[in-house]
């Protein structure tokens, strides 16, 4: 998400890594660039001017300049400020202790709250919840029909709400908390209309069904495509509503996301979760830490090893690693690596992760067609076992009776030998193997 | 009609004060042009467009100009780089077909109404169809909208090729010879290459069963929108042939400036802009009128 950022700030560091000593005059140098690299990340004017000052008192300080490495406490500095923005730790989402729990997403139009309703839902449900979901967007042509299309697909239960019923709100409200509490559904999920936090009567009917509803979670869902208006939304809906947490969706793009930082920022809300896709289970626990870390392109190994861990064999990812680092891989293993990615999710989700500088750095940009993948796996399936060991005893004869046997053309074979062959020189590089002893 | 526009536009001025203070305050040009940048910025115009601006500004002007000056000067700036497509809006003369693209949530639906209410309007025989077979009860909004305002709506079903929703559309906007087809597409991250291809298709299969049709595609951009809206317009540019932007959502305190780098760096027009959420609250873009809105 961060990449040009990264990117941006990688070339500020490599500067700095270049100066012996942290002075006055390239301090500033630095500085300009940084400033430019947030801003083109759209990350607010001000929450970037704000920025800059914290790290200048800081790196300017006595300590760094005592020290035998300024640049390196500079990244530090910078790592730092970043994660202290974003939130430190990360901050799970909070549930009544007398349920049921009650969780209402607000924000601008087109945001993606009814989407991230779902989400959500699945996710509570996944940590053993049975949520209830409600929209009071009885506004929108359909957003009732959305969201119930939504909780009906996942398998989880709609309550109808209609403008009849909100003519008397209190009423409407309170039957809707009994309702919820009656039938043990606990939490329940509340979608609001998506409007224009200048909207006042908007904010008028948000601030009641707040307090009608005393939520534990008045989640902000913020768009990371937004530029320097993500200041105003979010802080209009702070001040106006109250907020307990934000979660950032459409992730997935290659947008800066520089709105994170000014979000953050300007309401002290931590973002719990990000949105990265359409689909349902495309939604991931925020963590700070690793976001700084992206930002300051080293990349988001530890997200790809939770979900490496979570759906695939754990056992079998080590042995990989293991074969990975003593470079003893084979096209055996090469297809059960396809396999795992396959349990895993798509490949250019996986790539994502990777950070986006060094050798990795052009690798998410490529396109991994997944279908391509299940042929993969069938033309190492038409190999024998000691082509499989041993590709380089692939002549042509070989390559043209597993072109029969899988139904793929000779190229697509070619195209696959080479492929792996590059994998391998690749696997040698230092940098990798570097990786690859952290991933034990 | 943009007395209107601009009491929509009325919140959007208020960052823009800063700017016509400056203009006033008989500062030197320098210090003119700084307040400018930081104003600009704010604006999303991006920092790369509004480096661009300013230097046009200061070959432009004098080192002494005044105020009124360097105002008519950047006046002169935005609106020129705003207008150098500006001719050739569709106005349904002939068969025309508008793809409606861009990222979710930007508001493609409810502007794609928006256009089939103005093309009814202006007597157009109008049609709408709903090629997003993907989000939840996007069929259902847009066909809410074609009762509401009279005009036909070619549904698909959930899951089906957005293709063949399109090609059964232009087999029936061609037996009724209707003037306007309105083509409501699912929103995608213009990263994800098989959603782009997807495009690409529904575009090759308008052309293809169509040829003597107009094909306007427009990018829907959403004015909260930040630097991205860049890479979004180029990639929608190479897979769908964008023809202009439809600028959505400038009711906010928001102001889109984003579409002036757009302009600038892709010569592609913004065609129209959306201010609200009913069928009318849509504009056809003047730049003079937009940058007058936005400083006056």
């Amino acid at each position: 998400m961060f990449d040009q950022l990264s990117e941006r700030l990688e070339r500020m560091m490599k500067f700095l890594r270049g100066e012996v000593k942290v002075t006055d005059k390239n301090m500033a140098e630095a500085l300009k660039m940084m400033r430019l690299a947030f801003l083109e990340a759209d990350v607010n004017y001000k929450v970037v001017r704000d920025f800059e000052a914290r790290i200048k008192e800081k790196a300017l300080g006595e300590e760094v300049l005592r020290s035998l490495s300024p640049a390196q406490q500079v990244i530090k500095i910078v790592r730092d400020e970043l994660a202290g923005i974003l939130g430190g730790q990360q901050k799970p989402l909070l549930f009544s202790s007398r349920p049921p729990s009650v969780i209402m997403l607000v924000g601008l139009q087109g945001s993606g709250k009814t989407t991230t309703c779902g989400k959500l839902a699945r996710w509570v449900a996944g940590i053993g919840k049975s949520p209830l979901l409600v929209s009071f967007d009885l506004k929108r042509p359909a957003a009732q029909e959305q969201l119930k299309t939504i909780a009906t697909s996942l398998g989880f239960p709609f309550y109808e709400m209609t403008s009849a019923r909100m003519a008397s709100p209190k009423e409407a409200l309170k039957e809707l908390l009994v309702h919820t509490a009656n039938r043990g559904f606990d939490p329940l999920i509340v979608d609001t209309a998506g409007r224009l936090h200048v909207d006042d009567e908007l904010m008028e009917e948000l601030r009641l069904v707040r307090a009608i509803l005393d939520p534990t979670e008045v989640v902000y869902v913020g768009d990371a495509m937004t530029g320097q208006d993500a200041v105003r939304s979010a802080q209009a809906f702070e001040e106006k509503i109250g907020l307990t947490s934000v979660i950032l969706t459409k992730l997935d793009g290659d947008a800066r996301g520089g709105a994170a930082l000014s979000i953050v920022a300007v309401t002290g809300r931590p973002i719990k979760f990000i949105g990265v896709g359409e689909k349902p289970d495309k939604f991931e626990v925020f963590h700070p830490e690793r976001m700084a870390s992206r930002i300051l392109g080293l990349g988001d190994i530890l997200s790809l090893i939770e979900k490496a861990q979570g759906e695939a064999d754990v056992a079998e990812t080590e042995e990989m690693a293991r074969k990975l680092r003593k470079q003893e891989f084979t096209l055996e293993d090469f297809k059960k690596q396809i396999v795992q990615m396959k349990k895993m999710g798509s490949l250019s989700d996986l790539l994502g992760h990777l950070p986006q500088v060094g050798p990795f750095k052009n690798l998410a940009k490529a396109q991994v067609d997944d279908l391509k993948i299940a042929h993969f796996a069938a033309i190492i399936d038409s190999m024998t076992p000691e082509e499989r060991e041993n590709p380089r005893v692939l002549n042509g004869s070989r390559r043209a009776r597993i072109a029969r046997g899988s139904g793929r053309p000779v190229n697509e074979i070619n195209q696959l030998v080479r492929q792996f062959q590059e994998m391998q020189k690749m696997m040698k590089r230092s940098v990798v193997q570097k990786l690859l002893g952290g991933l034990k | 009609m943009f007395a209107n526009l601009r009491d929509k536009l009325a919140r959007t001025r208020t960052a823009f004060r800063k700017v016509e203070d400056l203009f006033q305050s008989g500062k030197r040009r320098e210090e003119i042009l700084d307040g400018l940048e930081e104003a600009l910025i704010l604006a999303d115009v991006g920092v790369a467009a509004s480096g661009r601006v300013l230097e046009a500004l200061r070959t432009k002007t004098r080192k002494d100009a005044g105020e009124a000056d360097l105002e008519r000067a950047l006046k002169d700036e935005l609106a020129a780089m705003l207008s150098r497509r500006a001719d050739g809006r569709p106005d349904g003369s002939g068969p025309t077909v508008i793809l409606m693209v861009g990222v979710n949530g930007g508001g493609k639906t409810t502007s794609a109404a928006k256009l089939a209410a103005r093309f009814k309007r202006d007597g157009k025989r109008v049609m709408l169809a709903a090629a997003d077979t993907f989000r939840a009860a996007a069929q259902e909004q847009l066909a809410l909208w074609g009762k509401k305002l009279g005009v036909p709506v070619v549904k698909g079903s959930y899951g089906a090729d957005p293709a063949a929703v399109v090609f059964d559309a232009i087999q029936s906007f061609k037996a009724q010879q209707g003037d306007v087809l309105v083509v409501d597409t699912a929103g995608r991250i213009h990263t994800n290459t098989n959603l782009m291809n997807e495009l690409e298709k529904v575009k090759r299969i308008v052309v293809r069963e169509h040829p003597g049709a107009r094909l306007e595609s427009l990018l829907v951009l959403d004015a909260t929108i930040g630097q991205n809206a860049i890479p979004q317009a180029r990639e929608f540019l190479k897979f769908s042939g964008l023809t202009g932007i439809f600028l959505t959502k400038v009711d906010g305190t928001a102001k889109g400036g984003a579409v002036v780098a757009i302009a600038e760096e892709l010569d592609l027009p913004i065609r129209f802009i959306g201010v609200g959420e009913g069928e009318d609250d849509l504009f056809e873009f003047s730049p003079r009128e937009f940058v007058e809105a936005l400083l006056s």
